[in-house]
């Protein structure tokens, strides 16, 4: 089973190839382009369930590691891994990425940039599979900034509108900020350990001999090298995950296509910041506070603004920024095992929840504001019975449902944290305000009366709201089911998921949940999501909205917190007054300087080229020219005179021939007579 | 005066017409006969040097002007060919506006 170590590379590559083919396809070849993107995203899918089998079978870690450039004396080398961390990673990328871009048929269907899109979206897959396997820093980066990328082009699908256009604007610069410390981390660490490859016999930088001298040199300000390149590296995932100072872009991103915002901004981009986290654990090491507070203020931060919103996807984003948060919070405090088994039980509940509002925007032309949908019960109810299915299992409903189970671990480890109990209330309140928040998503959108567009009833179209073709539902249903399933692969009795990570043998204990910690934790923790269903309800639930222009039930209560957490605390105008228009200011007098300054001295020295020229050409014409023009004319008259003698006339030639014979005679008798 | 010296005349007499008519004449055929003349004006030297001069007996001289007859004929017909030629060209036999050859 080696040569599945070594194909590996074979994983990324279909997609990539897939995405450069549809790329010289024509606009026009939409089933060629479609049938190319979800092939090549299947094979991958064949691929990873091997690559995962046989990290199931043999545990363990196999990489291959080949030298890709020369510096100096020492080769810069790249490589892909294969780990259980991987494994996993490759199979959820590949899995919800193949039912994401079967679901995209027919979400795209009227789109007449299909092509495009899939040429992009398998693009993105490519990058996002070979940043799983990536054994290099280098290389991880690479594919980083290629699915950054791919984030910007394809938030900016609909470019035509300014939203689009300003929200793939804005996404690309934030996460630049968090990728610029990432770099300096990346340079700083290969300084100090000569090493970008994670494992690599012994020599990589996250085993024993690339980590004791990180820890052991100091810096000036008193951290170790490690401390420092951990916290730059962090930076890196801050802004891809979408965590506290730099969340911004991630509800603005949800401009893009529905599936985009499923696939990239809830399933997997936005988790590979978690991923790296994960993946250079022994550098993280030390800054894991710093992670864990990070995230568990996220979690509470992004989950209270996700109350007051009135989109239905900005909700879903603003609860994906909270969800990340819980991820980091249970890498920082619990370990690998617990932040990724969140990870990717939320892929799969997040995409279902995002394709669920896929659903429903696609069968309500396009209205995205939930105060405008409602009563979807009736028109869609396979829609209505798998996004119910994700929102208990985002809420964390008890026992039933993965979130539970993933979450559930996470304030497991924040409550047995030694250094504070601040990120486990922290936590324990986002775990609230996600019951209840969902809770009132789903009354706005499913229950009560249908509120939208009467003036649009007339049209002969399908005039109520719509159940989506079964290409869209399909996916639905099994994302569902995967949702409800993959919680008991990780449940405290029977570990299997945290063991695999972790490469531990696993038994069946029921033990794990009859203790009375644990069940004491489960407890509150159910009581916690009931608790905010239940306010859902009673806020909610019992008076469905009239009409669109009533005002929210909470605002009716705090107006002024309502505005608040609707104006998501105004970050973005800070942020705009603080640097935006700073920035632009500065832009301006560059521009001024540019134009007056830089362009003055410019065309000063275009004048004075031109001014030279002029004299030189003078000096050609009048000095240089006229002595040759006039031999030139005088050769020519000279010439003319001369070819008189040449007037074609036989006579005159004979005549002179005539002539020259009779004086050569005459010479030649004068001659004899001489002597 | 013997009477090689008056072949020699007739000889030169017929050359210098043949070389006026040649020099004088616009039409080119006259200019060609002209040339004839010349020709037959040295074709008469060869005859009278050889039936004056040391050998007599030897077929020399008017073996050379069966030859140069023979010449003169093939000169005629070419040249009558390219006049007819000039002719067809240039709707014209006089050789002063036969001058594209000039310089």
């Amino acid at each position: 089973m080696r040569w599945t170590v070594e194909y590996l590379w074979l994983i990324p590559l279909l997609p990539l190839m897939a995405a450069g083919l549809s790329a010289l396809t024509k606009r026009s070849g939409r089933a060629f382009a479609a049938s190319l993107a979800i092939g090549a995203m299947g094979l991958a899918l064949v691929l990873a369930g091997m690559a995962f089998a046989q990290a199931v079978l043999h545990p363990g870690r196999c990489s291959v590691n080949f030298p890709w450039m020369q510096m100096g004396d020492s080769w810069l080398k790249l490589g892909w891994v294969l780990d259980p961390l991987s494994a996993v990673l490759l199979l959820m990328v590949s899995f919800v990425g193949l039912l994401i871009f079967i679901y995209s048929l027919g979400y795209m269907a009227h789109d007449e940039n299909f092509t495009r899109f899939f040429c992009f979206l398998s693009l993105f897959a490519a990058a996002m599979l070979g940043l799983a396997i990536a054994n290099s820093l280098l290389l991880l980066f690479i594919c980083w900034e290629l699915v950054g990328l791919t984030s910007y082009l394809l938030i900016g699908f609909w470019f035509h509108k300014p939203s689009a256009a300003a929200a793939a604007r804005k996404a690309f610069i934030t996460t630049r900020i968090g990728d610029l410390a990432f770099l300096l981390g990346i340079v700083w660490l290969y300084a100090r350990s000569g090493t970008l490859l994670f494992y690599d016999g012994g020599n990589g930088c996250l085993e024993q001999s690339g980590l004791a001298p990180l820890a052991a040199r100091a810096t000036g300000l008193g951290l170790a090298a490690s401390t420092g390149i951990g916290l730059l590296i962090f930076c890196g995932a801050i802004g891809k995950s979408g965590q506290l100072p730099l969340h911004v872009w991630l509800p603005d991103a949800m401009e893009g296509p529905t599936p985009v915002s499923a696939l990239i901004h809830a399933a997997t981009m936005v988790a590979a910041g978690v991923f790296l986290v994960a993946r250079v654990y022994p550098i993280m090491t030390p800054c894991l506070p710093v992670v864990a507070w990070v995230g568990a203020v996220t979690a509470l931060f992004a989950a209270s603004i996700a109350i007051a919103q009135t989109d239905i996807k900005r909700i879903l984003a603003y609860s994906t920024v909270s969800q990340l948060g819980f991820m980091m919070l249970g890498l920082g405090v619990g370990g690998v095992a617990v932040g990724m088994f969140h990870l990717v039980t939320h892929a799969f509940f997040k995409s279902l929840l995002f394709l669920g509002a896929g659903s429903v925007i696609h069968g309500c032309r396009s209205e995205q504001d939930i105060r405008c949908l409602g009563g979807l019960r009736r028109f869609m109810p396979i829609t209505f019975a798998t996004y119910a299915v994700g929102m208990l299992a985002l809420s964390g409903f008890p026992l039933l449902f993965s979130g539970f189970w993933s979450k559930d671990p996470i304030l497991e480890a924040a409550h047995r944290w030694n250094a504070s109990q601040g990120p486990f209330y922290l936590g324990l309140c986002a775990a609230l305000l996600t019951a209840f928040y969902m809770t009132r998503q789903v009354f706005y959108v499913f229950y009560g009366r249908w509120r939208g567009h009467p003036a649009r009833q007339d049209v002969n179209r399908p005039q109520d709201p719509h159940e989506s073709p079964p290409i869209m539902t399909v996916p639905l249903m099994l994302l569902a089911l995967l949702s409800i399933l993959l919680g008991f692969i990780g449940t405290p009795a029977w570990p299997w998921f945290q063991a695999f990570l972790e490469g531990r043998p696993v038994g069946f204990d029921i033990s794990g949940i009859t203790q009375p910690q644990m069940l004491g934790l489960l407890a509150l923790s159910s009581l916690i999501v009931l608790a905010g269903m239940a306010l859902g309800y009673w806020l909610y639930g019992r008076k469905p909205l009239a009409g669109p222009g009533e005002p929210d039930a909470l605002e009716r209560f705090q107006p002024d917190l309502f505005g608040l957490l609707r104006n998501k605390y105004f970050v973005d105008e800070i942020y705009h007054w603080a640097f935006v228009s700073s920035t632009a200011r500065w832009a301006r007098l560059c521009d001024w300087l540019d134009e007056w300054v830089c362009r003055g001295m410019v065309e000063l020295v275009g004048y004075a080229v031109v001014g030279l020229s002029w004299a030189d050409r003078f000096f050609d014409e009048y000095v240089v020219n006229l002595g040759f023009d006039r031999l030139c004319r005088r050769l020519t008259e000279g010439g003319g005179l001369l070819s008189c003698l040449q007037d074609g006339r036989l006579q005159h030639y004979l005549r002179i021939m005539g002539v020259a014979l009779a004086s050569l005679i005459l010479l030649l008798i004068w001659g004899c007579r001489l002597p | 005066m013997s009477s090689l010296h008056s072949y020699l005349i007739t000889s030169a007499l017929l050359f210098a017409i043949g070389l006026g008519g040649a020099l004088t004449r616009r039409n080119a055929i006259i200019v060609l006969i002209g040339i004839e003349l010349m020709l037959n004006a040295a074709n008469l030297n060869f005859i009278a040097f050889w039936r004056f001069g040391p050998h007599p007996e030897a077929l020399t001289g008017i073996l050379f002007v069966l030859f140069s007859i023979g010449v003169a004929a093939a000169e005629a017909a070419v040249g009558l060919a390219l006049i007819i030629a000039a002719h067809r060209h240039c709707k014209t036999t006089d050789v002063d506006e036969l001058d594209s050859m000039k310089g």
